[in-house]
């Protein structure tokens, strides 16, 4: 690739770090009571146009309410919230840009696939020949032409999700709020509906706001996740950040697997901080952007495909941790080696399986040693 | 073997408890009325051998059928029943949806409590919860005490024995099977879709109408047939809170047979009203299979 080439590669979508761009959704301080429980508290947040938005956390958190209030079916407690600079807290479902496809798909059992996708139009009281011209670009959008005048149960799970999109997207709405939209598909469906997700926020412009448990989906499809639990939101970050430098220890044990390793701090500054955490085991360095008071528990988390594992003691590595392989899980593509260290701490460490298993150097109960560079985990406090 | 077994169990119990006794029924209505026990002829000698069944069938004529034709008490009966009978299905309905609506609607732990009121009735007689009807219908009735000491009327209305008693009297009896059919149909729909609706541009109205009335179609056609098959023969509401003005058929076939003790005449009413009842009953089958394989 030409140097020319690279420089005329489109900037990255990033509207949330431009302080000059208008933000589509505002959350601002809105709490959420159901009688005695908060579902969400004091929450504030921006979400700008045609994001692709995750709404990341386990079942309770408050993510299906936070849609929901976007969507009109709930009002919120205290707080504002202005979808395209409109208080919208007056505005009924029905008369709101929003569209929202439900988790359930909640297509009309008593009308086709065509009559389907057709209703909101109707609604609007669109022309007779645009509405049939509209429903055709939508079927063709999600691949469903053959099957217009079926009903929804004469047709698959796979198909009718795909419907409920069609639905969703047919008027055109400003801001789509998808609840759980593959949870109810098999697990080959749910890979290939992501990037044909992907493909159509793409095509269509629309903003998608979607709200997920499943960490892998939010970071396939989302431009910013927000991880949120007991109604707030802990970190909203691009997916990378997310998983690279998750900001506390929920995040960064919530998305992905990882290695939590507690200690002290002895020494911070320079972004980066150092801890020490066992006896006879030397100090381990992370990123710290913040300078972290020296005695201070912090935790160093570590992916386990980001570190090596090797069975003799690299040279010029910044952290190495001794240890003894307790366990090996074969998961095809790699591997995954759980290492005791002698103050009986587990460490997992990842391989890829460059080699057949016959040829594999490493085995159960060896002496390895365990390395990573001083970018590879963060030290977190909280 | 085994399977068969098990479907002619029901089959037997239709051939011996309805297709023996409409065929016997089906015979008086070809016979004619005699003074003797039993109050026609011919009766079937068997002691005679080939020659007494032919004797026995040469004796059956529809001549019972051509009376029913000639005298317009009959289809006049029949059509005032069949009035009644749609008329009191209507009502049934507007009373009995709106229940149904709010038992679907209404928070889940009342729900077992509102099903056992619509269910309560049953555990007392038809029979006493129909006079009491009277009592509360009469001129110095419930009802009108009520309405004369809260002052609505002066004079007491007139309602025991006209045909208006006689729907409240359906109308009561038969509320729970348009109710119950019609809350299976609305307990079994997906809040989300109302949702839906209203997220497509739908007023709340407006998704009633669209989505809440469609999907509740299986359950009012179920239920109306519930009420109109067992409401053209009725015959114990028209004779106790009906009036001498209140003609169904049902009221004229006990006159036939109890008053008259023509058997023959009364027979072939019941042949009659039960053909005029299949049409309903096939199509009330054909909803229930539909139904049965919407649900698959």
């Amino acid at each position: 690739m030409s140097d020319a080439a690279i420089a005329t590669a489109p900037a990255e979508f990033a509207p949330w770090e431009d302080a000059q761009a208008t933000p589509l959704i505002r959350f601002q301080n809105v709490t959420k009571r159901f009688g005695d429980f908060t579902a969400i508290d004091n929450l504030t947040i921006d979400i700008y146009e045609r994001e692709f938005f995750a709404l990341l956390g386990p079942s309770g958190c408050g993510k299906t309410t936070m849609m929901r209030m976007l969507g009109g079916f709930e009002t919120q407690t205290e707080g504002t919230i202005l979808i395209d600079g409109q208080d919208v807290a007056p505005v009924p479902p029905n008369k709101r840009a929003v569209n929202m496809m439900f988790q359930s798909y909640a297509l009309f059992p008593h009308l086709s696939v065509a009559e389907n996708i057709a209703f909101g139009l109707k609604r609007d009281k669109m022309p007779k020949d645009q509405i049939a011209a509209r429903v055709d670009e939508m079927l063709n959008l999600v691949q469903l032409g053959k099957f217009a005048n079926r009903k929804p149960h004469q047709i698959s799970g796979g198909q009718r999700q795909r419907v409920a999109l069609a639905r969703s997207l047919a008027k055109a709405p400003k801001l789509l709020l998808l609840d759980e939209p593959l949870g109810a598909l098999d697990k080959k469906l749910r890979q290939d509906t992501q990037f044909e997700l992907m493909d159509i926020q793409e095509t269509t412009g629309t903003t998608f706001v979607i709200v997920t448990h499943d960490q892998e989906e939010a970071m396939t499809v989302a431009s910013r996740i927000a991880v949120m639990d007991h109604g707030k939101i802990i970190q909203v970050d691009t997916p990378a950040k997310i998983y690279e430098e998750p900001g506390s220890v929920y995040v960064a044990d919530f998305i992905g697997d990882v290695n939590l390793i507690e200690g002290s701090v002895t020494k911070s500054g320079d972004d980066h901080a150092t801890i020490s955490w066992a006896e006879g085991q030397q100090d381990l360095i992370g990123i710290a952007h913040d300078e972290i008071p020296a005695g201070t528990r912090a935790t160093l988390a570590i992916r386990p495909e980001k570190v090596n594992i090797s069975t003799e003691r690299p040279a010029d590595m910044t952290n190495i941790i001794h240890g003894k392989v307790l366990d090996i899980a074969y998961l095809g593509n790699m591997s995954t080696y759980v290492i005791e260290t002698p103050t009986g701490q587990h460490i997992k460490a990842q391989a890829a399986n460059t080699r057949r298993i016959r040829r594999r150097a490493i085995t159960w109960e060896q002496e390895v040693w365990l390395s990573f560079t001083d970018t590879a985990g963060v030290v977190l406090t909280s | 073997m085994k399977r068969f077994g098990l479907i002619s169990v029901p089959y037997l119990w239709l051939l011996a408890l309805f297709l023996v006794p409409f065929l016997i029924v089906l015979k008086i209505s070809l016979s004619d009325t005699a003074l003797a026990i039993p109050p026609y002829t011919p009766t079937l000698d068997l002691s005679a051998g080939w020659a007494g069944v032919r004797e026995w069938l040469s004796g059956l004529d529809m001549e019972n059928f051509t009376w029913l034709t000639e005298d317009d008490l009959y289809w006049k009966a029949y059509l005032s029943s069949l009035k009644i009978a749609v008329l009191s299905t209507i009502f049934t309905l507007l009373v009995g949806f709106p229940i149904a609506y709010g038992m679907s609607r209404a928070p889940d732990e009342w729900r077992p409590t509102l099903m056992m009121l619509i269910i309560l009735p049953f555990w007392t007689s038809f029979l006493i919860r129909v006079y009491a009807w009277k009592a509360i219908l009469s001129q110095e009735g419930f009802l009108n005490q009520l309405l004369m000491g809260i002052g609505i009327i002066n004079e007491p209305l007139t309602i025991l024995n006209t045909n208006t008693a006689v729907y409240i009297g359906i109308v009561y009896t038969y509320l729970p099977f348009m109710v119950l059919p019609i809350y299976a149909a609305l307990e079994r729909l997906d809040e989300s879709l109302l949702e839906a609706a209203e997220d497509l541009g739908c007023s709340r109205l407006t998704a009633f109408w669209l989505i809440t009335l469609p999907l509740s179609k299986q359950g009012v056609i179920a239920g109306s047939f519930l009420v109109f098959i067992p409401a053209m023969g009725e015959f114990v509401i028209p004779s106790l809170l009906g009036g001498s003005k209140t003609l169904m058929i049902g009221k004229v076939l006990y006159e036939e047979f109890f008053a008259n003790r023509d058997w023959p005449v009364a027979s072939a009413v019941a042949v009659i009203l039960l053909l005029i009842l299949i049409i309903p009953i096939v199509l009330f089958q054909r909803n229930e299979e539909k139904q049965r394989e919407a649900g698959k």
